[in-house]
């Protein structure tokens, strides 16, 4: 936006050009500051995971490493040194996907029930509602799950699954506790849905008014309206903010911690016991002893940051395309 | 088209549009629930254990029951401190450039971008930035680097707090009319004292709430806190020693094996909520007042 030429007139003059303009400095120094410290995360990290970096290059990332005395190979063994971020790589896509399995469906049908459908007097309500529950914090998320989810999903859940499901290799009924993929995917979406919803309901109102009147226009009923009209206009968003979601729930730490079970195996059960990038950081940094061990969850710290500004501004960029230009009707 | 088949078309999509509008409620309920679940069992378990002894005694030692969180409660007051030292000046500074003085700029845009995806990157990423920087290095001449300190947990929480007040800072400027703006520079006020007197002055409860919603959000952060800030069973204030966090006393109470541990994670929770709620309805009554278009 351009100043007015009133505005403009109005700088021009006075004397004071010299602390107007440190000022501007001033809080254009504040404004860079932003790219300083993404910067300094990323030198930090790169510098802290080299020694991993030197040992293992790209291996790190998809290979287990052979133990040289029982030749057996290993994915993370502290003890005898050898590190290797596959499982964690495995167990961090496993709960990320299963949790978009579970919210972007419940997203979308929030989004569009607020947006389109939702009686005036509900919306205002419902939406600070969900609003809160993305406000409250990943360690209240843990201790419900692991409280009452986890029981939950032990006692009635898993067993069903099992016998049901059980032919697909899915579910296996050799984890006694409850914890595991399932868990900390359930968990996660429960966290990740309030960010899809509202992102979703804030493209979905960028809409223009005069598309949803057109379809209805053509007789069209408030689904197909919805559908042709609204959903077909805002898909990019909607894409955005689902991708935005997966960006949350790929570096969540805590509730995931809490429920996974962490240890550093791979399974094809979603009942099983794993870990992701995240809780292992949280679980071992503090009490890493050796130094290839602490410069090995750095150098995963280091695999999470890289993935997630790709993930967040990819996601932001589909986001903006749609909502470009509209009038803001977010809040 | 024959008739038939046109009605039962016709049917067919009223019959959808129902089902669609259905399970949209279905999903908006399913949503609720958990929220409702979780708040019930966290009045229920956290509010039985909630007494004088909870806010005013320190932890109880391993195995035994009683005490409380009070140094929990203060160390995290004063990680809040130490973040908002670093967050709200750099935050505010960035939001007043963005709205002020790049508007529409390529540098504001990029700001705007980067500060957009540093909010998206991991807690835990700050903590191992935190750490990096102040527990990592030994260097002799400087007694704070080199151990777990409330300054470093105090740094990771400051840096995730910019993205958010800076943004909320450009948001509520933006809502300041131009023509306050006019007037003060057509009084002969300089741009830097009406910026700071008249525009923010202005937007200033926004601004506020923008800044308690950046706080709300790190203090139940936990992860970032674990390898920087440490926790301590004991009281200190001192900034170059580990300290104890609220979110960080309620995950070692509920990994404990304890009973009587849990039922005080419970508590702990129960007490981090309120303040959070207690924030985001403020910020939620503040901006949907529009106290900016009034004569604040």
């Amino acid at each position: 936006m351009a100043h007015s030429e009133i505005r403009r007139y109005l700088l021009s003059r006075g004397n004071s050009a010299v602390t107007d303009l440190l000022f501007k400095v001033l809080m254009m120094l504040c404004a860079l500051s932003i790219f300083a410290i993404v910067a300094l995360i990323a030198y930090q990290l790169v510098d802290k995971a080299q020694l991993t970096w030197t040992q293992s290059g790209l291996r790190f990332f998809y290979t287990a490493v052979k133990d040289p005395i029982t030749g057996q190979a290993q994915y993370w063994d502290p003890v005898n040194g050898n590190f290797s971020a596959v499982p964690f790589i495995y167990g961090t896509l496993v709960s990320s996907f299963l949790s978009l399995l579970f919210a972007v469906p419940l997203a979308l049908g929030v989004a569009i029930f607020l947006t389109e459908m939702c009686p005036g007097f509900l919306r205002s309500p419902l939406s600070f509602l969900t609003e809160l529950l993305a406000a409250i914090p990943s360690i209240i998320y843990g201790l419900w799950a692991m409280y009452i989810l986890v029981p939950l999903l032990r006692q009635y859940v898993n067993p069903a699954l099992v016998n049901v499901l059980g032919w697909t290799g899915l579910f296996n009924n050799d984890n006694p506790t409850g914890d595991g993929y399932l868990a900390s995917g359930v968990i996660l979406a429960i966290m990740v849905l309030p960010i899809i919803s509202s992102l979703t309901r804030e493209v979905m109102t960028a809409v223009p008014h005069s598309q949803r009147e057109a379809v209805l226009a053509l007789g069209a009923t408030r689904w197909e309206m919805i559908r042709v009209g609204v959903l077909r206009n805002a898909r990019i968003g909607i894409v955005g903010a689902v991708i935005l979601g997966l960006g949350r729930a790929l570096g969540e730490t805590m509730a995931v911690l809490m429920v996974i079970g962490n240890t550093p195996e791979i399974h094809k059960s979603l009942l099983a016991n794993g870990a992701t990038m995240a809780s292992v950081i949280a679980n071992e940094f503090a009490e890493a002893t050796s130094d290839l061990h602490r410069s090995a969850l750095v150098e995963i710290g280091l695999a999470l940051f890289v993935v997630t500004i790709i993930v967040n501004a990819f996601a932001q960029l589909l986001v903006w395309a749609v909502t470009r230009g509209a009038p803001s009707q977010a809040h | 088209m024959s008739t038939a088949a046109f009605q039962l078309r016709a049917k067919v999509r009223a019959v959808t549009d129902h089902t669609v509008t259905t399970l949209a409620i279905l999903a908006t309920i399913l949503v609720i629930l958990p929220l409702a679940v979780i708040f019930t069992y966290l009045v229920i378990k956290g509010a039985a254990s909630l007494n004088w002894d909870f806010f005013t005694k320190v932890p109880a030692p391993e195995g035994e029951t009683g005490g409380g969180v009070a140094n929990a409660i203060v160390g995290s007051a004063v990680l809040l401190g130490l973040a908002s030292l670093i967050g709200v000046p750099l935050g505010i500074g960035s939001g007043i450039y963005l709205a002020e003085f790049g508007r529409g700029t390529k540098l504001a845009n990029a700001v705007r971008f980067t500060a957009d995806v540093l909010n998206g990157v991991p807690s835990i990423v700050m903590g191992v930035t935190a750490y990096a920087l102040i527990v990592f290095p030994h260097v002799s001449y400087l007694p704070f680097l080199g151990h777990f300190s409330a300054l470093a947990g105090g740094l990771a929480l400051g840096i995730m707090m910019i993205p958010t007040v800076c943004r909320s800072t450009e948001e509520m400027l933006l809502m300041v009319p131009h023509a306050v703006r006019e007037a003060a520079l057509g009084l002969g006020v300089p741009n830097w004292r009406s910026t700071l007197s008249i525009t923010v002055k202005t937007a200033s409860p926004g601004i506020i709430t923008g800044c308690m919603l950046a706080f709300a959000r790190v203090a139940g952060e936990t992860a970032p806190l674990m390898f920087t800030a440490l926790g301590n069973q004991f009281w200190s204030t001192n900034l170059n020693n580990p300290i104890a966090a609220l979110p960080l006393q309620i995950f070692n109470y509920s990994i404990s094996p304890y009973e009587d541990q849990h039922r005080m994670a419970w508590a702990g929770a129960l007490v981090l909520i309120v303040l959070i709620v207690l924030a985001v309805s403020l910020v939620r009554f503040v901006t949907s007042r529009g106290v900016l278009k009034g004569n604040s």
